[in-house]
């Protein structure tokens, strides 16, 4: 045996898992920017941090997309198999990364990065992307673990950037408790599965249950409720949704923004790639309790959000109730199921991030987010306005915006999964939805009685009463002179993908489709 | 030319108009909307009506995965409620334009998107797009009422929209659940079709609760009697000419829905349920007529008797006979004209008094406004189904048909034929006649009214000499659309019609053993 021959076996032997660099690109490059944004802050011209930073971050994110993109149908297994970057995992970080995109534009003047720091912020968010991107593809618990801590971590800081404000350090500490809590939740039913079976990688899991008979073993089923617990206090499932409106109140807007898009759509690739890949043998166990989560989920939500005043609040509880809704995809257990709730996250993050760079614009302007200081923004602002419309109908599902699309495949995936009754839940959710978003509504379009002329059947015939006042209407470029250009067009342009995708919603179909036969598992 | 092209303009048309400077945009929407009505009574004339088939297809396929077609037709079934549609919206548009709106520009695209969303749900021939402009239609009425209505405008239409939307969401569901289980017991692509899914026979128990979650949308949308909690308010806040294209026509696509829909696709269960809905019918023309006698309301007269018209209609349909259904589609015509005249009416004569639309505050009107009487006149006659008037025809089939399903259901019901006479002649004689009212200035007919009226008047008439014209076109395809409910489902005389259960059919039942 000669020198070099040693020196190749060694290196056999010292090697680690042999890594897919291509498939891993979209991490990597957001490592690279992450790091590179972070350096970049400690430049003390304020050019370069108010302007070249955020500048820097969005780049880091479109090249995160390109590599997304680039990636889309070429599903592959990395690093030793502790990861899966295939269609679902790479339609989730599209998700995350458009998410945060949104974020780091309606943060662009706002008072968070000036606090914390812009360096930070933005660091702090793509690492937090990154995290989001780590979930989506593991395939080990303890990735799993790694990448819910990477996305977590960052966010409890992020929550408390406007450090100033006492809301948004409440924030902040309320996140960090309580998604600590769901964390060691969440650890102890990984160990627990673990131990019934002996295996951290979720194929291995998935074999171990099919092939052990320990369909009923308490050790295996104590985990996977401990499991859906962790993962329902992420994804805000009732009754582990406490924290939702009190840390969206609280958070800047445009990290509650991202919280309320990109986290969910993070949460729940685990969950269905924990419990639609590693459980699924185990299905007819879990699945009817993660139903009654979801009813529950439904029920609460819709009837918490009726009664509140702040916008950001009532998202929250709305942001609950949707969860509900996502989660149904999970329970089908099938690949219909997987799509549906692949598509229903992309719906939500269009409607939602219009409905926040409202909020935020709104708060810019007049420092709340009550619903009731909203009135006469139809006046004030009418592409503002329209964009919240469109948002409010389409998270209440009326045809012609996405979120009628959304509700329609996730019905679809009920019914054809034996699940009707669920599906008469949430159609009864839907119903009390309309409740508090038409309110909403009411306020950004319809001022108070006497305060325009109104036309009824009794005007005086004939005689054109003379105007007092003219009456002010919409379509004025005013929006346009407004400080916040770049927020109004944000809430402009996701406005209006919901009505486009509203009303030719094939494409997303047939991405979605994508996402649910990744799983190969499944029917 | 597509239908599409039908559906679309009115939309688009309104976008146009709202380019206009801001005085011009209601006579510019209300000369557009002559458009789409030129093109509607341009159907109405090439159409074939000895083909009981749908016409004038527009087929794509929408969302390929879910086998969702973008299908149009028109049919026997449709096309009289398509020009009466257009018919109402442009009139309404034209009485509009004559007055003073505040942000008229938003207020025209509402009422054309309102105008796309109705046309698309007589015309959709796939469930799921049925269903997606039937809840569509919801959302300009929610703007029209909350900020052009008068009083509690908010309350009013937000009560509106969750009411419809309880019905309409079930129907969303049921209608998912249609196609999949049409699709999964017969092993078969996913499809929504009408047509499609008339040969795909439901089992028995399916199709109850599917006819059940879509009764419960078209009962609240029509609506009848225990389902109209939101009528009142609505009616009361929303502007004339909303509510008259309200009650008019956006009432009849509820109506159109189960002859169309619920009758073809869930045959067994629209037999199964025949006498739930007669007696729904039956209660709601009671308690509508007993209603518009005691209202003060000169508006919710209207409004009630608009309930026990469709209650009727309702029971033209559920006769499951080709006279009673025949009956209900031309009441629903004469119905949609002669509502939206009496609302016109109404806001005239609230206008001679005081802006007061109670009975209290009006009479002696007649003394000074002789030609609006007469108007107000010939539209009362109408509305009482006159002999002579189209109602009277349409009244006369419905109770033909329902006298030979269920005879007991026609003799009650001819009360409401007789309570309809008392409602509407009371309305007219404390409104025209009696003492003058104390803050009543009367005044003849004005311009901007006759443009309203007259039409409405003239179509009227011409019903009444004619009422074939209502008639000839629907002959067929009604025939075909209730034949297998009429036979509970179980005879085969859909050719390719698959019949999954007849355990429950009962001989003694069928029109055929009587």
């Amino acid at each position: 045996m000669n020198l070099a021959q040693i020196a190749a076996i060694t290196q056999h032997h010292l090697k680690g898992p042999y890594i897919n660099w291509a498939a891993l690109s979209p991490t990597v490059v957001l490592t690279v920017g992450a790091i590179a944004v972070l350096l970049l802050g400690l430049l003390s011209s304020p050019m370069v941090r108010e302007r070249l930073v955020p500048s820097a971050a969005l780049l880091t994110l479109l090249g995160a997309i390109g590599a997304e993109i680039s990636r889309f149908n070429h599903p592959a297994t990395i690093v030793h198999g502790a990861m899966r970057v295939d269609d679902l995992a790479i339609l989730i970080d599209l998700i995350c990364a458009v998410s945060a995109i949104a974020t780091v534009i309606l943060a662009w003047r706002s008072a968070a990065p000036r606090e914390a720091g812009h360096g930070e912020f933005h660091a702090l968010l793509l690492f937090s992307v990154m995290g989001m991107a780590i979930l989506a593809s593991a395939q080990d618990i303890i990735v799993l673990f790694v990448g819910l801590e990477l996305l977590s971590i960052p966010l409890y800081i992020l929550c408390a950037s406007e450090y100033r404000r006492e809301g948004s350090l409440e924030s902040g500490l309320k996140y960090l408790i309580i998604g600590s809590v769901g964390s060691a939740t969440l650890v102890y039913g990984l160990a627990m599965i673990y131990g019934a079976t002996g295996q951290t990688g979720f194929t291995g899991i998935g074999n171990a249950i099919a092939s052990n008979n320990i369909l009923t073993d308490p050790l295996l089923l104590g985990g996977i409720a401990l499991t859906a617990v962790g993962f329902a206090f992420k994804a805000s499932v009732a009754p582990f949704h406490q924290w939702t409106p009190d840390v969206y109140e609280g958070a800047p807007t445009p990290v509650t923004a991202f919280m309320a898009t990109a986290t969910k759509a993070a949460a729940f690739a685990i969950f269905l790639r924990f419990f639609d890949v590693a459980l699924i043998s185990d299905q007819n166990k879990w699945a009817p309790l993660l139903a009654a989560l979801a009813a529950i989920t439904i029920i609460v939500g819709n009837v918490g959000a009726l009664g509140q005043t702040s916008l950001k609040r009532m998202l929250g509880f709305s942001g609950v109730a949707q969860a509900g809704y996502m989660l149904s995809g999970v329970i089908v257990g099938t690949q219909l199921g997987v799509s549906a709730t692949v598509l229903y996250l992309g719906v939500y993050l269009a409607m939602n991030i219009a409905a926040f760079a409202v909020i935020q614009a709104h708060q810019i302007e007049t420092g709340d987010d009550r619903i009731a200081g909203l009135r006469g923004l139809g006046k004030r602002s009418p592409a503002l306005a329209a964009s919240l419309t469109v948002a409010m109908l389409g998270l209440a599902g009326i045809p012609g915006t996405v979120g009628f699309v959304g509700k329609f495949q996730l019905i679809h995936a009920l019914v054809d999964g034996g699940y009707g009754w669920l599906a008469i839940v949430l159609v009864v959710g839907a119903m009390i939805s309309l409740g508090y978003y038409l309110r909403v509504v009411a306020a950004v379009w319809m001022s108070p009685a006497g305060e325009h002329a109104e036309i009824s059947g009794v005007p005086a015939p004939g005689d054109v009463l003379p105007v007092a006042l003219a009456p002010i209407a919409g379509g004025s470029p005013e929006a346009d002179q407004l400080p916040y250009t770049e927020i109004v067009f944000v809430a402009v342009l996701f406005a209006t993908l919901c009505v486009v995708f509203g009303i030719l919603p094939s494409p997303l179909f047939h991405l979605a489709a994508h996402a649910g036969a990744a799983f190969s598992g499944l029917f | 030319m597509s239908l599409s092209i039908l559906l679309c303009l009115p939309v688009l048309l309104a976008l146009v108009a709202t380019q206009l400077p801001e005085r011009y945009v209601g006579r510019g929407a209300a000369l557009l909307s002559l458009i789409p009505l030129g093109i509607a009574i341009d159907y109405l004339a090439r159409f074939n009506p000895g083909n009981s088939g749908l016409q004038f297809v527009t087929d794509k396929l929408w969302i390929s995965s879910l086998g969702i077609h973008y299908k149009l037709a028109i049919s026997g079934l449709n096309i009289a409620l398509v020009v009466l549609t257009a018919i109402l919206f442009t009139i309404s548009l034209a009485w509009s334009s004559q007055r003073q709106i505040d942000r008229p520009k938003l207020y025209y695209f509402h009422f054309g998107l309102a105008q796309s969303a109705v046309l698309g749900a007589f015309m959709a021939q796939d469930l799921v797009l049925f269903v997606g402009f039937f809840d569509l239609m919801l959302i300009p009425f929610y703007f029209l009422v909350g900020s052009w209505g008068t009083g509690d405008r908010v309350r009013a239409t937000v009560k509106m929209v969750i009411y419809t939307a309880v019905g309409s969401f079930l129907m969303l569901a049921a209608a998912i659940a249609t196609g999949v289980l049409a699709s999964g017991q017969h092993s078969t692509a996913l499809t929504f079709t009408f047509t499609a899914l008339q040969h795909l026979g439901l089992s028995r128990t399916d199709q109850d609760w599917m006819f059940l979650a879509f009764a419960a949308a078209f009962l609240v949308k029509m609506p009848l009697a225990p389902f109209h909690g939101w009528l009142a308010d609505a009616y009361k806040s929303m502007p004339i000419p909303a509510v008259a294209v309200f009650s008019g026509v956006v009432s009849k696509v509820a109506a159109y829905g189960f002859i169309a829909i619920v009758l073809p696709i869930f045959p067994q269960a629209s037999h199964h349920y025949q006498t739930l809905m007669l007696v729904i019918a039956l209660f709601s023309i009671l308690w509508a007529t007993a209603m518009a006698f005691t209202t003060k309301d000169a508006r919710l007269v209207i409004a009630y008797s608009s309930v026990a018209q469709m209650g009727f209609i309702m029971l033209g349909i559920f006769s499951l006979k080709s006279t009673g259904d025949q009956g209900a589609l031309l009441q629903m015509l004469n119905h949609g004209i002669v509502t939206a005249a009496s609302f016109f009416i109404v806001a005239a004569v609230a206008a001679r008094a005081d802006g007061s639309e109670n009975l209290d505050d009006m009479g002696g009107i007649a003394f000074r406004a002789p030609v609006l009487a007469s108007f107000f006149l010939i539209v009362t006659f109408a509305n009482l189904a006159m002999p002579g008037s189209s109602n009277f025809i349409g009244e006369f089939m419905i109770l033909l048909g329902v006298f030979s399903t269920q005879m007991w259901i026609a003799i009650v019901a001819t009360l409401g034929v007789v309570g309809a006479a008392v409602y509407a002649l009371r309305l007219f004689i404390t409104a025209m006649h009696n003492r003058v009212g104390g803050r009543v200035k009367s005044f003849e007919v004005r311009r901007i009214e006759v443009i309203a009226i007259v039409p409405l008047l003239a179509l009227i008439l011409v019903l009444g000499f004619y009422p074939q014209f209502g008639l000839n076109k629907s002959q067929d395809s009604v025939k075909a659309a209730i034949a297998p409910a009429a036979f509970g489902g179980c005879q085969n005389d859909f050719p390719g019609r698959t019949v999954l259960s007849c355990v429950a059919y009962d001989p003694s039942k069928t029109p055929t053993s009587k």
